[in-house]
Formats: C-alpha cells, sequence, structure tokens
C-alpha cells in the first residue's frame, strides 16, 4: 500500500458524499465572504473530481444468479475477489498474467480471464464460476463429461477448462474435434491431459444432443 | 500492484480532460489484457487509470460510403475476427485477428489496445531491469538473450512491435484516428508507429493526452487479394517469432500493386518496400515470389539469436506470395 500518496489524494480527492455535501454548505456561507464566482468555479471543481474518479468503491456482482456488494480498490482483480471475499474459490489462480486460463469465468457469458480483470469492471455485470454450473445439486453435463472421460489429471487446471467447454458449446452445440481444439486453446494444462479434455468436450457435446 | 484512481470515462472528451500530461500520472485502459501486466508486474505504477470501455459508442464495425470500413478503438478482437463483412472484404485482418492471442484474451482485448501494446521484450517486462526503454542507460537485448528480438530498424532498442493488427491493417493502408486535448488528428498507421530512434521510450506518436478512437481502412483497391501469416513457437496464445501480411491487387496473375508488411521483424510494423518492388507489374510465378521473399530480408541486421528469423521470414512471405494468388 502506498500509503503516503494515498492520503494525499483522498485528502484532495476523495470526497464522500457526505463530505461533499458539507463541502457544498459551506461554499454557500463563505460565498457572502468571497466573491461568488469563485465559490462556484471551486465547487464544480469537486464535483468532476467526485464524479469520475475513485480508489475504492462498493461494487454489485451478481454471481451465479446471487447478488454480492461488495467495497473493492480500484486495483482489486476479480478473482482475488472471488477467492479470498467470496470464498469461491474454485476459480484458481496459476500464472496470474492471463496466461494459462485456470482463472477463466463467464462474464456476461463470455469466457475472459479473471485473473487480469479489475472487480471494478465487472459492476452489475453477470458472473459465472465454476460453483454456478450444477443445479439443483446435480452436475452440468460438461462436468459430468470431465468425470466420464477422465478429462483431467491433477485438476488445477479443471475449473477453467470446464468453463471455456461451456461457453464453446453454448456457442456452438455440434463441434467437431478441430473447433474443440481452437475453443479450448485459451487454457493451458501443464499434465498434458488435452486428449481426455477434447474427448470430455466432445462427449458432453453428445449428452447435449441426446 | 499499486492502487490508482480509477475513472470510467463517460465520452473521448471526457477521457482526454482526465489524462495527465506525463506518462506516469495516467494511463488509458480498454481490454486491460496488455495492461493488467504491466500494473500487476510493476512496469507501470500511474496515479490514474482512464476506462475507455465505458465510452458509448466506440464499439463498431461500419461500411464507409465508398466501400471501406471503420473500427472503432475499443471493438473487441473477437469481434472483428467474427465479422463476415471483414472476412470477405479484408481477409488479412481477419485472420490476423483470429491468431491473436487466444479466446479469451480476444474476447478481451480491443483494436485499439492491440495496435497500442507495449513491446514483450523480456528485459522490458522483468521490474527490476531498468533497460533503455524505461530509462535506464542500455539495452540488454543487444548483448544478452535476443532470440526475440528485431532483425530490422534496431537501435539504440531492440524489440520488436507486437501486434498482429497492427501488420494486417497497414498491408491495407489503414488510417489512425487520435483525439487529444488539442482536438482530433488522423495519420496513416504506418506513420503511426516510430523507431527506437526516433523516441526510445514509446512505440508511437501518441502524447499522454491522446487517444486512439478510430481506425478506418480505405476500399480495397480491384480485385485484391490478401493474407496473414504467423508463425509462432505454439500455435496458440504466442506472440510472432516471424509474420506477414500481404494485400496485392491483380490483373490475373500479374500483380499491379501489393503492400507487404512484416511482424516479429521490427521495433514497429515493417513494410517491406524491397520485396515489393520485386512483385509490384510482374506476373507471379515461384521464382518471382522467391525473390521478392530474398529481397525482403537482404538488409537484415541479425544478432547472436535471432538468425533463424532470416530462413523463417524468407519461407512465410513465399508462401504468404503463393497461398495469396490462389485465395
Amino acid at each position: 500500500m502506498p500509503k503516503k500518496r494515498d492520503k494525499k489524494i483522498d485528502k484532495k480527492h476523495q470526497l464522500s458524499r457526505r463530505s461533499f455535501l458539507k463541502g457544498v454548505g459551506s461554499g454557500a456561507v463563505t460565498a457572502a465572504v468571497i466573491p461568488s464566482s469563485i465559490a462556484a468555479i471551486k465547487a464544480k471543481e469537486t464535483i468532476s473530481f467526485q464524479e469520475t474518479g475513485v480508489e475504492k468503491e462498493v461494487v454489485n456482482l451478481i454471481i451465479n444468479g446471487r447478488t454480492y456488494n461488495v467495497e473493492v480498490e480500484a486495483r482489486e482483480i476479480l478473482a482475488d475477489t472471488l477467492r479470498k471475499r467470496l470464498n469461491l474459490t474454485g476459480t484458481k489462480i496459476i500464472c496470474g498474467q492471463g496466461a494459462c486460463g485456470a482463472c477463466t469465468v463467464l462474464v456476461d457469458g463470455i469466457p475472459i480471464y479473471s485473473c487480469i480483470t479489475l472487480t471494478m469492471d465487472v459492476n452489475n455485470r453477470d458472473i459465472t464460476t465454476i460453483e454456478g454450473l450444477a443445479s439443483d445439486g446435480k452436475l452440468h453435463p460438461v462436468q459430468e463429461a470431465f468425470i466420464e472421460k477422465d478429462g483431467m489429471q491433477c485438476g488445477f487446471c479443471t475449473s477453467g477448462q470446464i468453463m471455456s467447454a461451456v461457453a464453446l458449446l453454448k456457442n456452438n452445440p455440434n463441434p467437431a474435434l478441430e473447433e474443440v481444439k481452437l475453443g479450448m486453446s485459451g487454457n493451458l494444462c501443464r499434465c498434458g491431459a488435452y486428449p481426455k479434455i477434447f474427448e470430455s468436450v466432445l462427449a458432453a457435446a453428445e449428452k447435449g444432443r441426446r | 500492484m499499486k492502487n490508482f484512481t480509477y475513472i470510467n470515462a463517460k465520452s473521448i472528451k471526457d477521457a482526454v480532460e482526465s489524462l495527465g500530461k506525463n506518462w506516469n500520472e495516467s494511463v488509458v485502459k480498454s481490454g486491460g489484457t496488455d495492461l493488467l501486466g504491466e500494473l500487476k508486474g510493476m512496469i507501470i505504477s500511474p496515479e490514474k487509470v482512464i476506462n475507455l470501455k465505458t465510452i458509448p459508442n466506440l464499439d463498431y464495425i461500419e461500411s464507409t460510403q465508398d466501400g471501406g470500413l471503420k473500427i472503432g478503438a475499443v471493438t473487441t478482437i473477437t469481434k472483428i475476427s467474427e465479422s463476415s463483412l471483414i472476412k470477405t472484404k479484408f481477409p488479412v485482418i481477419s485472420q490476423a485477428a483470429s491468431k491473436v492471442a487466444s479466446p479469451q484474451l480476444r474476447n478481451m482485448g480491443t483494436l485499439g489496445g492491440n495496435l497500442c501494446q507495449r513491446p514483450r521484450c523480456w528485459y522490458y517486462r522483468e521490474n527490476s531491469i531498468l533497460c533503455l526503454k524505461k530509462g535506464g542507460s542500455q539495452c540488454y537485448a543487444f548483448t544478452g538473450e535476443n532470440k526475440f528480438h528485431c532483425i530490422f530498424g534496431g537501435g539504440p532498442c531492440f524489440i520488436v512491435h507486437p501486434s498482429d493488427m497492427a501488420a494486417s491493417l497497414i498491408s491495407c493502408d489503414a488510417e489512425i484516428k487520435i483525439y487529444g486535448r488539442k482536438g482530433e488528428r488522423e495519420l496513416e498507421l504506418n506513420n503511426f508507429y516510430l523507431l527506437p530512434r526516433e523516441n526510445v521510450n514509446r512505440e508511437n506518436v501518441l502524447n499522454p493526452d491522446e487517444i486512439v478512437v478510430e481506425i478506418i481502412i480505405p476500399p480495397p483497391k480491384n480485385n485484391t487479394k490478401s493474407i496473414y501469416i504467423k508463425q509462432s513457437i505454439r500455435e496458440t496464445w504466442d506472440f510472432a517469432l516471424c509474420s506477414v501480411a500481404v494485400s496485392m491487387s491483380m490483373s490475373g496473375l500479374k500483380c499491379d500493386d501489393v503492400r507487404i508488411v512484416l511482424g516479429g521483424a521490427a521495433p514497429k510494423p515493417w513494410r517491406s518496400i524491397n520485396a515489393e518492388n520485386e512483385l509490384r507489374g510482374k506476373m507471379i510465378t515461384e521464382t518471382v515470389a522467391e525473390s521478392a521473399a530474398k529481397a525482403a530480408v537482404n538488409n537484415a541486421q541479425t544478432m547472436r539469436d535471432n538468425k533463424y528469423k532470416i530462413n523463417l521470414f524468407q519461407n512465410i512471405i513465399k508462401s504468404a506470395i503463393l497461398e495469396v494468388i490462389k485465395s
């Protein structure tokens, strides 16, 4: 934490709604003493900072259909919010730089890397994590297929693989092997279980057809 | 990563007004795929990050009246790779987009961000090393590990420009629209990029208070065919070791005009005028393609670990020329 800088900016720009209203109030009082044009300019400056920039904010996250309100710093990463604050630890972090795919989650149905996504950017967006796939105690067909076809070895990349597979099959319920490989190309498996992963995705597609 | 003030820009003007006068003060963020790497690795620690994704109407692919295209800066790479309009009119752009990084990164990453991404040089990306680009006194790649570094335009820094989109767009004579405090300016994308000898710290002409807002692609000349070939270590996710974008207008098998742009070759997307001159006005045969490929690497300057790029470039340029006439 760069405490020094935070303090400075807090004082200067990070006014809460309450202290801003207070400020406007005192501005109105001092307007009698100083020329009103200056007071007006000051108030305007305060407003523009208040409206545009935040270092910390309460975000509204809709995760697996449930709403969470969490206060996060601007730098907070979605994968950390999920794991550390909301205890949704099914989403894994391996590389932390968008180069492995373990942290894949769906935002409005589209797979993204949560380790390089700012939590503030998914405010009010619909997020699906691995925890949100099963319903009524029954696993998602893709999860079932990964178990049946043994689409994993150590399993650490699996939740990311499954999230990608779910998105892939939603767009293309009947993919050819080449399309599966392409669709899954944003998820690494260091164990090298790829043949079984692809088999699992094809099996899940098959389940969907039945 | 250090914390920062996050600003969701509501308009282009709003974004520009929030920008500081120097690079330490503020940066813009679109998809964030490149920026988050820089922030997390503490390569940069700006005070303000300005989010361009919240600007309405900056995400579009539109035909222009003259038969060209306009693409908004925050349009995702996925959207570009899937656009049937781009696929039919400018295959080279569509192919380049589909070869960018991975599906997830294409879903997040945007065209403006792709064009303005910072270099992948491992000395630049290592936070404990103060290289020339970051204000240090020397380029460590020159005497160090330079397997992925440039063979053209090097010195005093030896990066390669990592953008696939840039090479493909320059082959279509694309233009870039920039908005800043002083207003709007438009320039050829080819002139947007700088060599290290022009500015060692930056890769393009953007000022700290300017943002990219649009890419304009003029209508293709008669009977234009195009192709993008990318060679990387892995088939997915990777940056190009060598790539080539070819756009050629033809009469039968005769080349009327051509642009050949190389990626992974130089600190900016590298237009190979030598190769273009070998093709213009000629019937395309295997011999002509070979001589163009040879001309392309004629004046290359290799370092200890990147000599392989000479052969690799010759091969992909030759294949691209022979493939494009068949397309």
